[in-house]
C-alpha cells in the first residue's frame, strides 16, 4: 500500500478502524464478443408519447425531455405526436433518396480501402438519419462544425460525390491538396468547416462562429456534430459554457452510438445520467432524440434551430444511436463487442423506418426501394470510376511537391522557401529522368 | 486621430516638447483602439478585458468606447477563449483575444497548435485564422512560476503560427497593428517587466519610467512595423547581440555598463525571422551572443545558435554564447538568481572577447 505521511492527523491506517476499503469502479460494458444480446434493460417509450414545449421556452423546462426519448415513428410506421415535423411525402422522399446514395457511398469506399485505393475510410450506417435527417432542418447556409462521421450532411448539401471521393484518394483532383486523411473535408462553399480529426476542438469553434453570427446581426445560425466520447473532452465544457453564457445561436447534436473506437459509452460517463442531461447544467435548452428515427430527428433539429434563431438561446440534443460498423476500416469491432447488438439494437435501422413510413403513407413501394438502390449503387460506381482518372492514393497522381509548402502561411517565409527547394532537390536526385510513370 | 487617443494617453502626452510619450500599456491600448475604429471585423475579449479593462490595464476604456459586442469579457477557460475566436475567424471577423498570463495558454495549446495554426493549410486556404493572441509574458516582477514564464520557443516550434515580442512602446503599437492585420494566427507576447519602463536588469537600481526612453515616442493613429524585420538597438564592431522584449534593454545596459560596443538586434519577431540582418551583423563581428529569459534547453536560442552556426561558421572567432534562464520553474524568492542578468552577461560577453 501508498505510504502515508507519516505525522499526518490521522496516523494510523485502515489498522483498527472501521473504514470499508475503498474499490475503483472501471466501467465494463453490458455485452462483449459471444454474450447474447438482451436490451430489454433500455427504456424505449412509446412514440409520440413525449412533450412538445414550445421553441422559445426556458431551457428548464426541457428538463423532462433530457432523461426522456422523443420519438415519432411508431411500430406502425405511422408518424405519432407533438414532435411530427408532417414533412411532405416528397421532402420524405428526398430524404430517404440521400439515406439511400450515403449508404451506397460508405458500402464503395469502404471497398476501395479494402482494395488499397486509399488508406482510411469511416462509414455512418446506423446513423444516417443523425446527419442527412438534421441538415435537411437547417437551412442550406447555416454553418456546420462537422465531426468525421457526418458525410450525410456533404451528401444532403448536394456536394458533389466526385469532390467526396477525390478528397479520398487524396488524388490530383483533391481540392484540399492531399493534406488530410480521408474524409476530413472542407466546403466553405456548403458552409461546411474544415474537419479536424481532434475530438471535439469544433464545438468550441461552433460556438465562436455563432457568436459572430450575433455580433454582427446576422440571421445564420451554426450547428456542430461530436459523438459522445469525444463528450469527455475538454473542449466539450468550453463550448457548453460559452453557448451558454453569450446565448449562442448553435446547436451541440451529440450522437450517442454507444461506442467510441472500443470504448463503451460508459467511459464518458453513460452510466450515470445521459448525455442530454449534461446540457441542463449548463442551462442548455437539452433534448435526446431517437437517433434511428429520421422524423425525430428532423423535428428535434428544427426545433433547435427556430429557438437560436428566435434568439432564445443554444440547444443540446442527444441522439441515441447505435454505430452499426467498426469505428473506421482500422478498427475491428469482433474484438471487443458482442456481433448480436447491432441484430439486436431495438431502434432499428433509420432507412428501413423511414421506407416503412412512405409505404404506410401509400406513398412509396419495395419495387421503387430497388430501382433507387441500384440507382445510388450505379452513380457511386459511375463516379469512382471517374474520380480514378485523378489517380488513387500512392500512385503518383498527386499535387506538386511544391503546394506542400504552401498555406502554412499566406505568404511562404524564406525558411519554408528554401526547405521546398530542399524537397524539389531531393525528387530530382531520386528520379533524375523525371518522375516514374505508373 | 484625436479620436484614437485614449485618457491615459492624453495623461502621459509630453507638455513642454509636445511629443506624445507612452508607456508599453498606453501604446498596445492605442494600438487595439486603433484597429476596433479602423476594422468592425476586430473584436476583442478575454478574462477581465472588456469592463474592468484587464489586468494590466491593456483594455481600459475600449469597452465604453467600442460596445459591449467588440470588447468583452469571457469565462475563465483559455480553450474556449481560443476555440470561439478560430470559429469567429471562419466567419470572418478578426479576433484579438486576450491570455491573461503567458502562463495560463497551456489549456488552448490544442486549439492553437491543430486547429488555429492548421486551419489554412488542411483547408487548402478555404478557412484561415487571422487572430492575434495577445498575452502578457516573462518575469522580474515576483510573479512566481505561473505568472512568469517564457515560453515562446513551444510556438516558434509550431509550424503555421507567427510570433511577435515587442521591446518598446513604440515597436508594440506597430507590431501589434500588424499583428491583427496580418491574415495568420500570431502570438504577441508583451513583456510585462517592461510594461511601465525599461529595465536594465540592474534591479536594485531605481524604477525607468519610459518617458526617458527615446522609444516611448509613439505617433497618434495608425502605423505599422513590419514583422520579420529586426530594429538595430545599438551599433557595434566587438559582437553581435540577438535578444527580443526584456533582455534588450538589459543587453544594451550591460554592453553599455562594460564598454562593450556591440551590434544589439531585437529580434521583435521569432517568426518570420529577420534571417539577414542576423548573418550581416554576425559576419561583420564575428562573435555572437544570444539572449533570452526563457530556460535554457530547447529554447529559441537553441534555433538562433544553429542557424548562426549553419550561415556564419567560416565568420565566427569565438563559440557562440547563449545566456538564459535556467532550467527550472520560475522561482518566487529566488527570482534574481533565475533571472539571466548582468552577471550572466557579463561573463558570456568575456568569454566572448577572449578568444
Amino acid at each position: 500500500m501508498a505510504d502515508r505521511p507519516k505525522d499526518a492527523a490521522s496516523t494510523q491506517g485502515n489498522a483498527g478502524q472501521n473504514k470499508p476499503s475503498l474499490t475503483l469502479h472501471v466501467p465494463e460494458p453490458h455485452y462483449r464478443p459471444g454474450d447474447t444480446v438482451d436490451y430489454s434493460h433500455l427504456d424505449i417509450p412509446e412514440a409520440g408519447a413525449q412533450i412538445r414545449p414550445d421553441e422559445v421556452c426556458e431551457a428548464k423546462e426541457t428538463a423532462p425531455l433530457a432523461h426522456d426519448l422523443i420519438r415519432v415513428l411508431g411500430e406502425d410506421n405511422k408518424a405519432h405526436g407533438p414532435w411530427d415535423p408532417k414533412l411532405t411525402p416528397d421532402t420524405l422522399r428526398e430524404m430517404l433518396g440521400h439515406f439511400a446514395l450515403v449508404r451506397a457511398f460508405d458500402e464503395r469506399m469502404f471497398r476501395g480501402q479494402r482494395q488499397g485505393k486509399t488508406s482510411f475510410y469511416m462509414k455512418c450506417t446506423g446513423e444516417e438519419a443523425t446527419s442527412v435527417s438534421t441538415a435537411m432542418a437547417l437551412a442550406g447556409d447555416d454553418m456546420v462544425f462537422p465531426s468525421y462521421r457526418q458525410q450525410g450532411v456533404l451528401i444532403a448539401r448536394g456536394y458533389p460525390l466526385i469532390e467526396m471521393i477525390n478528397q479520398i484518394y487524396s488524388n490530383k483532383g483533391d481540392k484540399l491538396k492531399g493534406r488530410q486523411l480521408p474524409i476530413m473535408y472542407s466546403s466553405r462553399k456548403h458552409s461546411f468547416f474544415t474537419i479536424s480529426g481532434n475530438l471535439a476542438t469544433q464545438t468550441p469553434q461552433a460556438v465562436g462562429w455563432a457568436m459572430a453570427s450575433a455580433i454582427k446581426g446576422d440571421s445564420r445560425i451554426a450547428a456542430t456534430w461530436v459523438g459522445e466520447g469525444s463528450t469527455a473532452e475538454g473542449d466539450f465544457h468550453s463550448a457548453c459554457t460559452f453557448a451558454t453564457v453569450y446565448n449562442a445561436p448553435v446547436i451541440l447534436n451529440v450522437i450517442n452510438n454507444q461506442w467510441a473506437i472500443s470504448s463503451f459509452s460508459g467511459f464518458a460517463g453513460g452510466e450515470r445520467t445521459t448525455f442530454a442531461a449534461r446540457g441542463l447544467g449548463y442551462g442548455l435548452a437539452s433534448l435526446r432524440v431517437d437517433g434511428n428515427d429520421p422524423l425525430a430527428c428532423y423535428a428535434a433539429e428544427k426545433w433547435a434551430a427556430d429557438r437560436a434563431r428566435a434568439n432564445a438561446g443554444p440547444t443540446l440534443i442527444e441522439f441515441f444511436t447505435y454505430r452499426a460498423e467498426g469505428h473506421s476500416t482500422s478498427d475491428d469491432p469482433s474484438g471487443y463487442r458482442s456481433a448480436e447488438e447491432r441484430e439486436e439494437w431495438p431502434l432499428g435501422d433509420p432507412i428501413n423506418r423511414l421506407k416503412k413510413h412512405l409505404i404506410a403513407l401509400g406513398e412509396w413501394d419495395e419495387e421503387r426501394q430497388a430501382a433507387l438502390d441500384v440507382e445510388c449503387v450505379d452513380l457511386v460506381k459511375k463516379t469512382t470510376k471517374e474520380a480514378e482518372k485523378n489517380g488513387i492514393l500512392g500512385h503518383g497522381l498527386h499535387h506538386p511537391f511544391h503546394t506542400m509548402f504552401e498555406d502554412v502561411f499566406e505568404e511562404l517565409p524564406w525558411h519554408l522557401q528554401e526547405q521546398a527547394e530542399q524537397a524539389i532537390h531531393e525528387r530530382e536526385t531520386k528520379f533524375p529522368e523525371g518522375l516514374p510513370k505508373q | 486621430m484625436s479620436e484614437t487617443v485614449t485618457k491615459n494617453s492624453v495623461k502621459s502626452a509630453d507638455k513642454e516638447s509636445g511629443e506624445r510619450r507612452l508607456n508599453m500599456i498606453e501604446a498596445i491600448n492605442e494600438a487595439l483602439d486603433v484597429m476596433l475604429a479602423r476594422d468592425p471585423d476586430t473584436v476583442v475579449f478575454g478574462e477581465d478585458v472588456g469592463y474592468f479593462g484587464g489586468v494590466f490595464r491593456c483594455t481600459a476604456g475600449l469597452q465604453e468606447k467600442h460596445g459591449k459586442s467588440r470588447v468583452f469579457d469571457t469565462p475563465i477557460n483559455e480553450c474556449g477563449i481560443i476555440g470561439v475566436a478560430v470559429g469567429m475567424g471562419a466567419y470572418g471577423l478578426r479576433p484579438i483575444p486576450e491570455i491573461q498570463f503567458a502562463d495560463y495558454i497551456y489549456p488552448g495549446l490544442d486549439q492553437l497548435i491543430s486547429e488555429a495554426a492548421r486551419l489554412r493549410y488542411r483547408s487548402a486556404g478555404e478557412y484561415i485564422a487571422p487572430m492575434t493572441v495577445r498575452s502578457p509574458f516573462g518575469g522580474g516582477i515576483f510573479g512566481g512560476q505561473t505568472h512568469s514564464q517564457s515560453p515562446e520557443s513551444l510556438f516558434t516550434h509550431v509550424s503555421g503560427l507567427k510570433t511577435v515580442i515587442p521591446a518598446t512602446p513604440y515597436d508594440a503599437k506597430g507590431l501589434l497593428i500588424s499583428a491583427i492585420e496580418d491574415n495568420d494566427p500570431v502570438i504577441f507576447f508583451e513583456p510585462k517587466r517592461i510594461y511601465n519602463g525599461p529595465f536594465s536588469g540592474f534591479y536594485d537600481n531605481p524604477v525607468e519610467p519610459w518617458k526617458r526612453h527615446k522609444d516611448s515616442i509613439v505617433p497618434e493613429g495608425y502605423y505599422k512595423v513590419p514583422l520579420g524585420k529586426a530594429r538595430q538597438v545599438t551599433k557595434g564592431e566587438q559582437m553581435t547581440v540577438l535578444a527580443y522584449g526584456t533582455m534588450v534593454h538589459v543587453a544594451e545596459a550591460v554592453c553599455e555598463a562594460k564598454g562593450v560596443e556591440a551590434d544589439i538586434l531585437d529580434l521583435r519577431t521569432m517568426v518570420p525571422l529577420d534571417i539577414e540582418a542576423i548573418e550581416a551583423s554576425v559576419k561583420r563581428t564575428g562573435r555572437c551572443m544570444i539572449v533570452h529569459e526563457a530556460t535554457r534547453t530547447s529554447g529559441f536560442g537553441a534555433e538562433l545558435s544553429a542557424l548562426v552556426q549553419e550561415r556564419c561558421f567560416y565568420h565566427l572567432e569565438a563559440p557562440i554564447e547563449r545566456v538564459t534562464g535556467f532550467d527550472t520553474p520560475y522561482p518566487h524568492s529566488l527570482e534574481w538568481a533565475y533571472f539571466p542578468g548582468p552577471v550572466r552577461l557579463g561573463e558570456a560577453i568575456d568569454r566572448l572577447l577572449k578568444e
